[in-house]
């Protein structure tokens, strides 16, 4: 019986260490485990393939460095295909951070796109405040509320900017986001309001709760949720990054906190029987 | 008039949003529409308030020896540098009051406020919140107990999620044939999301739509004052 | 150059990464050094692009280069001033006139949204015909829909006491949202690990160089 209550006292850094260890040793040593596409990433990636060339799209990047891990590898697999298909991207940040993870991920993906030019393919409009009243105002009168680029030049001066006064001119719209403003206003005002298809990509810890806004209404086209909707998605663009190395370590540590969660309940089973045959 | 305007300024504002919904034409119209531009401005002025008020009350807590104020002089210090980096050299895209040298430029790498964005923000940012990986795992060891229904049912879904959202999953139910398909991990996972995780998530967000529409209205009414604050 | 600037900017990112995991051994000065650096950064970037990306472009640059058309960009410019001056104790009050304008508008937009994207359109999406499928798994999956929708909603009604068939109804309410909630746990752990995953990525492939691009 000894043995169960010391499993209800298990020091929180061997814990610490297990996690630690579970997370690393996949990363040096992959596993290679199968990877499945699920249905609502599989949406986002229609919804994209469906596009036109010479399409414009609206990205918003909605996140910092401290959900990049999660986000970077969907936002950098959406380039990727959209520049394969020739959509345009218009880039815009609800968050301050988001203006730099996008030059971020267009410089990783301009690299094997030589072709793809500033202001003609590619955008990036900067940072607006003001969450979903900012995207109302957006969809109303676009270029008032981006009447420059993130450099300062006014719009005016890009062809990719031309005729481009609400959403009527977009093919969707797709939210990076990791809180709030993010997809959930997008969702509110460019699909709800303006009609336009919108997908998206979540931090794994919104996904729960967007995904009841994948139904009949469509108000969701699809979602790619955490890590793994990443890796799905990269599966699908056929380009295999970060995400999907990650998903090895990602098995592996919950195994490790499963198991943990399991000796916690046997500790706590057998010493609760342990307290009721003696009282 | 120092709560009365405001209030009928809310009323005023709220009421012209709403009504512009059902009248988009003139002047409702155009009205919202440049109310969502002065929206932007005036946030845009919120946000540099928070900034000077983070600035304000590190100066005081310094000024008055609060515990532990010599870390204060940290942030002050970053924040004065970063701000400084910006506005002399600008970031990637934009240019500064300094035009930057290409012996700088070549250099760093990068301009300076873009410099310590990439080598310092995005790691602290990133590291501070991975953080909680550690204790996340620690505290579902620790709270996590199958005491009744309720909890057992939580329990199980958050382990049938945890594993079929994995390719660990995936790989411990592969040998299952497709007339058992429902019994693949990946399969469970995604009935669990589809079904009862959007039932529930649905009920909460009709009933805090519900109060976010109650809160709106008593606030466009005057009913709801604490957002004046003070006397 | 630029490579060792590089090489330099990467030890002080593991230096502030090992800083701030030293917490998970106990709270010290490396921790709140790191912390108190964090925070005047992270202040800084969005002073900067505040400056830059929004009163820059929405409002210095259209009042200085078209005076006549822009001049009434004036008012939210003195409304944003208003917002100043809560800085100063006595004259605070002067900012619920912006914070007023800020309000109104977000509560009208959010009375409206709210009303059509969380309720109307929500409940629409509940009115499916379970039968209407021939695919076994999808017609439980919506009965399963349809009655945890309903029955969820009726736990979040506190108007009335939970006893007999609609404490019942309540009850079955509440196991649908456990299981809810079991979800939106088995997804948060996904991302925090997630994140972690990044960090080692950086320290055992950008720093140590174990990792394969």
């Amino acid at each position: 019986m000894k043995i169960f209550e010391r499993f209800l006292h298990i020091d929180r850094r061997i814990i610490f260490v297990l996690i630690f260890i579970g997370v690393a040793l996949p990363l040096i040593w992959t596993l290679g485990f199968n990877l499945e596409v699920t249905e609502n990433v599989e949406s986002v990636y229609n919804l994209m393939e469906e596009l036109e060339p010479g399409t414009r799209i609206l990205i918003s990047f909605d996140y910092g460095p401290s959900t990049k891990p999660e986000i970077q590898p969907m936002a950098i697999a959406l380039m990727e295909q959209a520049f394969t298909n020739r959509i345009r991207i218009i880039a815009i940040a609800l968050w301050p951070m988001g203006v730099q993870m996008c030059n971020e991920a267009f410089e990783k993906v301009s690299a094997e796109y030589p072709n793809i030019e500033y202001g003609i393919d590619f955008i990036n409009l900067g940072y607006k405040v003001g969450g979903m009243v900012t995207i109302n105002h957006m969809a109303k009168d676009f270029r008032s509320t981006f009447p420059t680029d993130g450099g300062g030049n006014p719009i005016d001066e890009f062809p990719i900017m031309k005729g481009i006064k609400n959403f009527d001119k977009l093919g969707c719209v797709i939210s990076l986001s990791a809180g709030d403003p993010g997809l959930k206003q997008w969702v509110m005002i460019a699909h709800d309001t303006f009609g336009k298809p919108v997908g998206g990509g979540t931090t794994a810890v919104q996904a729960p709760i967007m995904l009841a806004y994948v139904n009949e209404q469509q108000q969701l086209v699809g979602l790619l949720g955490g890590l793994k909707g990443a890796a799905e998605y990269e599966l699908l663009v056929n380009k295999p990054g970060f995400a999907t190395k990650g998903m090895d370590a990602q098995s592996v540590a919950h195994l490790i906190i499963i198991i943990f969660i399991l000796i916690g309940n046997i500790g706590y089973f057998a010493t609760r029987k342990k307290d009721t045959m003696k009282s | 008039m120092k709560r009365q305007i405001p209030m009928l300024i809310t009323f005023f504002v709220g009421a012209l949003i709403i009504v512009s919904e059902f009248i988009p034409h003139k002047p409702f119209g155009n009205l919202s529409t440049s109310l969502g531009g002065w929206f932007l401005i005036i946030s845009g002025f919120a946000i540099i308030l928070g900034q000077l008020s983070l600035f304000k009350v590190n100066i005081i807590k310094i000024s008055r020896k609060a515990p532990n104020w010599p870390y204060f002089i940290i942030a002050l210090v970053s924040f004065s540098i970063m701000v400084t980096c910006g506005i002399l050299w600008g970031t990637q895209k934009q240019p500064g009051l300094i035009p930057i040298s290409d012996k700088m430029l070549n250099f760093f790498g990068y301009k300076p406020f873009d410099y310590i964005f990439k080598y310092m923000f995005e790691n602290l940012s990133a590291t501070m919140f991975s953080l909680l990986a550690f204790f996340m795992a620690s505290a579902s060891y620790r709270a996590f107990r199958a005491r009744n229904a309720e909890s057992t049912l939580l329990l199980v879904a958050a382990v049938l999620v945890m594993l079929g959202r994995t390719t660990i999953g995936s790989t411990l139910t592969c040998w299952i044939p497709e007339s058992l398909g429902f019994l693949h991990l990946p399969n469970i996972a995604s009935f669990i999301m589809k079904y009862p995780n959007t039932a529930g998530q649905r009920a909460i967000m009709i009933c805090a739509g519900f109060g976010v529409i109650g809160s709106s209205l008593r606030i466009i009414l005057g009913i709801e004052r604490s957002y004046l604050g003070g006397k | 150059m630029e490579i060792l600037m590089h090489r330099i900017g990467i030890w002080i990112g593991v230096f502030l990464t090992f800083a701030i995991f030293s917490f998970l051994y106990k709270d010290n000065p490396f921790y709140k050094i790191a912390e108190q650096i964090f925070i005047g950064i992270s202040a800084g970037y969005w002073f900067i692009y505040t400056i830059y990306n929004i009163l820059i472009p929405n409002l210095f640059v259209p009042v200085t280069t078209d005076f006549a058309h822009n001049f009434i960009l004036l008012i939210p410019a003195f409304l944003g001033i208003l917002m100043l001056c809560r800085l100063i104790p006595s004259i605070d009050w002067v900012s619920r006139y912006a914070l007023a304008v800020v309000v109104g508008t977000t509560a009208g937009l959010f009375f409206k949204r709210y009303l059509q994207s969380d309720v109307l359109n929500q409940l629409t999406a509940t009115m499916l015909n379970p039968f209407a499928s021939s695919n076994a798994a999808q017609i439980i999956g919506e009965l399963i829909l349809i009655i945890g929708t309903i029955t969820g909603i009726v736990y979040f009604f506190f108007s009335k006491k939970h006893e007999g068939a609609f404490g019942t109804t309540a009850r079955v309410g509440i196991y649908f949202l456990m299981v809810s909630f079991g979800a939106a746990f088995g997804y948060t752990v996904m991302a925090r690990i997630s994140l972690l995953i990044g960090r080692l990525n950086f320290l055992l492939g950008d720093w140590l160089g174990i990792l394969k691009p």
